[in-house]
């Protein structure tokens, strides 16, 4: 009991701290959200009118702690630029930000699992040469060059799938379309080190006695692997997946722009450049939460995955 | 909540109306306004987008700069031109259902006009003493003095006539009297223009929709009219990919000219460059035909003053402070500048930061050192517009008519402050006599290239792209709205 309170008193400190320096950030740089809704060519009336009106007037520990009070009560306050609720904005790009995530996560396990064993089983001759090889190219890439390529291939040339957008799920087919190569994206790279991972966790693992035992046994190479080595690797393997999400959240980011998706990462950007500090301040949060959350589920993992954990964090 | 429930209506009524078998034209832009409303907001795509398209004004430009009417019929002038009597359009309605008549106008003034207006472009409103309704159909305004610009200046989307009943939610649901009603806006993705069927001109309106895309990235803007995803893209922002879409036969492109003029702007409010030796030090050292071909490649019009070159008062004073690489030198070594080293703040668009380093190269050729730096767009704002914290930077200016920018005083960004300046564009902007007015405004734009208080350095070009078939869009933008009432194209499947 003690023990989850402290937690979650460690997790709320966490959040507190991140929106307070946002704020300070976002308050010492160089900006002002009138002139960026107005324009340079505007008068410094109207600006100061739209400065009150906006609550931009205030001194910034009261716009702080105002805007503290309301998140508490789940009100993260109206937009400075979009003039909507700023929860309003949030509900409508979630789902597509998360949902590529989700997705490109589990492409990325399936994907890592499946190329981390084979070149495991293979492991000194040429095909875990050349997969580790592809490897080390894939985790060099930078995953807007490979979305840029990925997008002239299937979507300029071959015309398989869009180029980008995103037509809602009211057109289900059309709306997964529209996902297949911002997933895709994302997922190559992150395969990319996590098959490394996982290929270094089986040899790790092949290595011990109860493996020997269980090939003395009889059992066949697959067996040996599904049942003996793939569940003892996963330490490691649930460890750099969870980074990796945090990763991928984040990397919606890059992705969302260069396949202009109405997501989370999109208004971001666009929140940032606009001065938003009201928006920025509650996607900062947000995905701070986010991150804080994933370390919560792999915790949870470990725990699971190998009961010693349990034990040994009492 | 009422907001949202009328937003879904909206949606479910005229979004199943733009059918696969409806002539519905997908524009591409770069920029994704946040608010609706022209009113409140100076981003130019939203005036790209819904002026004179959702909202109407009472006149209206085109594409040459000229001045039509709209929602006003006619208009007369007193003798001393102060007195606006203006004739409205009878039988309009808004997309609301409510109807149009002069209260709506002395309302849409006013609300700009008033004392707690946020309205973009106040200044524009300033000359105005007074607005009224005489008739149900009549207005009267009347100015403090004769303006040149007025009549130009109420057709822009700041001055859009907007509703008693709607004008709050424009920001979010635009309600207007033009020929296209507002359907939808997934913001961060696309935002849909129905055709109004009630509009007086609906039976010359070829298209069914509107769908503009928004899409920031240039790499994929290229991606989306390579896959035919988009009809046309606008204000293209790659120049060096114009070369491989002229190949193409399935585009055409076109390059036009905007209001925009791209200057160096130098801080006159500090030293060296109060001193006019130091700025014709720095515009001799300016190759202008090596910026547009490295910069633009080669789409661009130099300038040497403050002022559109296919704007009908232009004077070529390309020979008042031409590229001389010798008399720069030497003036840099006069002004005791040279060897000295001088910072240059740009933002991040390409035509600016590849300016910059064109510009860098140019004047260590003339012996003096650049700092470049580029810095991101609010920073911008608030370092160099605001607080004037800069040497020199590279900027468009986009207004039309904008030479008055100079005359603004010491406290604008140029911190230029010139009495005999001021004098010119003072009587430039009442004079209403356009013989007088042509001769005035020829002697600002002389003025301008020879006290050289920012260096000229081109026009920007508006570069289109467009899917063959596409016709009726206009080339050039001397205003920042788009009508789209007279485009057509031809079916996208052929």
């Amino acid at each position: 009991m003690s023990r989850s309170l402290k937690k979650l008193l460690g997790l709320l400190l966490t959040l507190l701290s991140i929106s307070l320096v946002v704020f300070i950030i976002m308050n010492v740089i160089p900006g002002d959200p009138a002139i960026t809704i107005l324009g340079i060519e505007s008068t410094p009336e109207a600006r100061a009118v739209l400065r009150d009106k906006l609550g931009l007037n205030d001194p910034a520990w009261q716009r702080y702690v105002n805007w503290l009070l309301g998140a508490f009560h789940g009100d993260f306050g109206v937009s400075y630029s979009f003039g909507v609720p700023v929860s309003e904005l949030v509900a409508e790009r979630l789902p597509l930000t998360l949902t590529l995530a989700l997705v490109a996560t589990v492409l990325t396990i399936v994907g890592a699992l499946a190329l981390g064993a084979i070149a495991a089983m293979n492991h000194g001759n040429w095909i875990d040469r050349l997969l580790s090889m592809t490897s080390q190219i894939g985790v060099a890439v930078p995953v807007f060059w490979l979305a840029m390529i990925l997008v002239i291939v299937f979507a300029v040339q071959l015309r398989w799938v869009p180029p980008g957008g995103f037509p809602g799920w009211s057109h289900p087919v059309a709306g997964a379309k529209a996902l297949i190569l911002p997933a895709c994206s994302l997922a190559l790279v992150q395969t990319a080190i996590l098959a490394r991972v996982t290929r270094a966790a089986i040899l790790e693992v092949a290595r011990l006695d109860y493996v020997r035992t269980a090939r003395s046994m009889g059992l066949n190479r697959r067996q040996i692997m599904l049942y003996h080595i793939l569940p003892n690797a996963m330490v490691p393997i649930v460890t750099v997946a969870g980074l990796q999400f945090a990763s991928l959240i984040t990397g919606t980011i890059v992705i969302e722009n260069v396949f202009y998706l109405p997501g989370l990462g999109r208004l971001m950007i666009q929140s940032i450049g606009n001065r938003d500090l009201i928006t920025v301040q509650a996607l900062v949060v947000l995905f701070a939460v986010m991150v804080v959350l994933t370390n919560f589920v792999v915790d949870v993992f470990y725990a699971w995955i190998d009961p010693r954990m349990k034990e040994g964090r009492t | 909540m009422k907001l949202k429930n009328l937003l879904w209506a909206t949606t479910l009524v005229i979004v199943p109306g733009l059918a696969a078998a409806d002539t519905v034209l997908r524009i591409g832009l770069q920029q994704e306004p946040t608010s609706l409303d022209p009113t409140s907001d100076a981003t130019a795509s939203i005036d790209g987008m819904l002026t004179h398209n959702v909202f109407e004004s009472l006149t209206t430009a085109d594409e040459s700069g000229a001045i039509h009417p709209r929602l006003a019929k006619s208009w007369t002038i007193s003798e001393d031109g102060t007195t606006y009597i203006f004739e409205l359009e009878q039988g309009v309605l808004f997309h609301d259902g409510t109807s149009f008549d002069a209260e709506d106008v002395v309302f849409s003034f006013n609300r700009a006009m008033a004392e707690e207006s946020v309205n973009p472009s106040k200044s524009i409103f300033k000359p105005i003493d007074s607005v009224n309704a005489i008739a149900s159909h009549k207005v009267e305004i009347k100015l403090s003095a004769p303006n040149a610009f007025f009549l130009f200046n109420i057709s822009r989307g700041d001055a859009s006539i907007v509703g008693v009943e709607s004008v709050e939610e424009n920001k979010t649901n635009p309600v207007g009297t033009g020929p296209f009603t507002f359907a939808s806006w997934t913001r961060g993705d696309r935002l849909v223009l129905a055709k109004n069927a009630q509009h007086r001109d609906a039976d010359n309106i070829q298209l069914d929709g509107v769908e503009f895309r928004f899409i920031a990235d240039a790499a994929a803007a290229t991606a989306a009219l390579m896959a035919e995803e988009i009809d046309i893209f606008p204000g293209f922002p790659a120049p060096e990919l114009m070369d491989q879409f002229e190949a193409d036969p399935r585009f055409s492109t076109s390059v036009g000219s905007t209001q925009g003029e791209v200057v160096l702007a130098l801080n006159n409010s500090k030293e060296p460059f109060s001193n006019l030796e130091v700025r014709k030090a720095i515009t001799h050292s300016i190759n202008r035909g090596d910026i547009i071909d490295g910069a633009m490649y080669g789409r661009a019009v130099p300038i040497s003053s403050f002022y559109p070159p296919h704007g009908e008062s232009h004077v070529d004073l390309s020979h008042v402070m031409p590229f001389d690489l010798a008399k720069a030198t030497a003036l840099f070594e006069d002004t005791g500048l040279a060897g000295s080293e001088l910072s240059l703040r740009v933002p991040p668009f390409p035509y600016a930061t590849r300016s910059g380093e064109i510009i860098q190269a140019q004047l260590a050729q003339a012996g003096v050192t650049v700092n470049l730096e580029t810095v991101e767009w609010g920073f911008w704002i608030d370092e160099v517009f605001k607080q004037k914290n800069y040497d020199m930077t590279i900027i468009a200016h986009t207004s039309p008519n904008d030479l008055g920018n100079f005359a603004r005083g010491p406290d604008y960004y140029y911190g230029y402050d010139s009495a005999e300046f001021n004098e010119i564009f003072a009587a430039l902007s009442t004079e209403t006599n356009v013989a007088m007015r042509h001769d005035l405004t020829v002697e600002a734009q002389t003025f301008l290239a020879e006290n050289a208080p920012a260096v000229f350095l081109f026009q920007l070009p508006r570069l289109s792209v467009f899917r063959s078939g596409v016709e009726g869009f206009w080339q050039s933008a001397s205003v920042l709205y788009q009508p789209l009432a007279g485009v057509t194209m031809k079916d996208a499947s052929q």
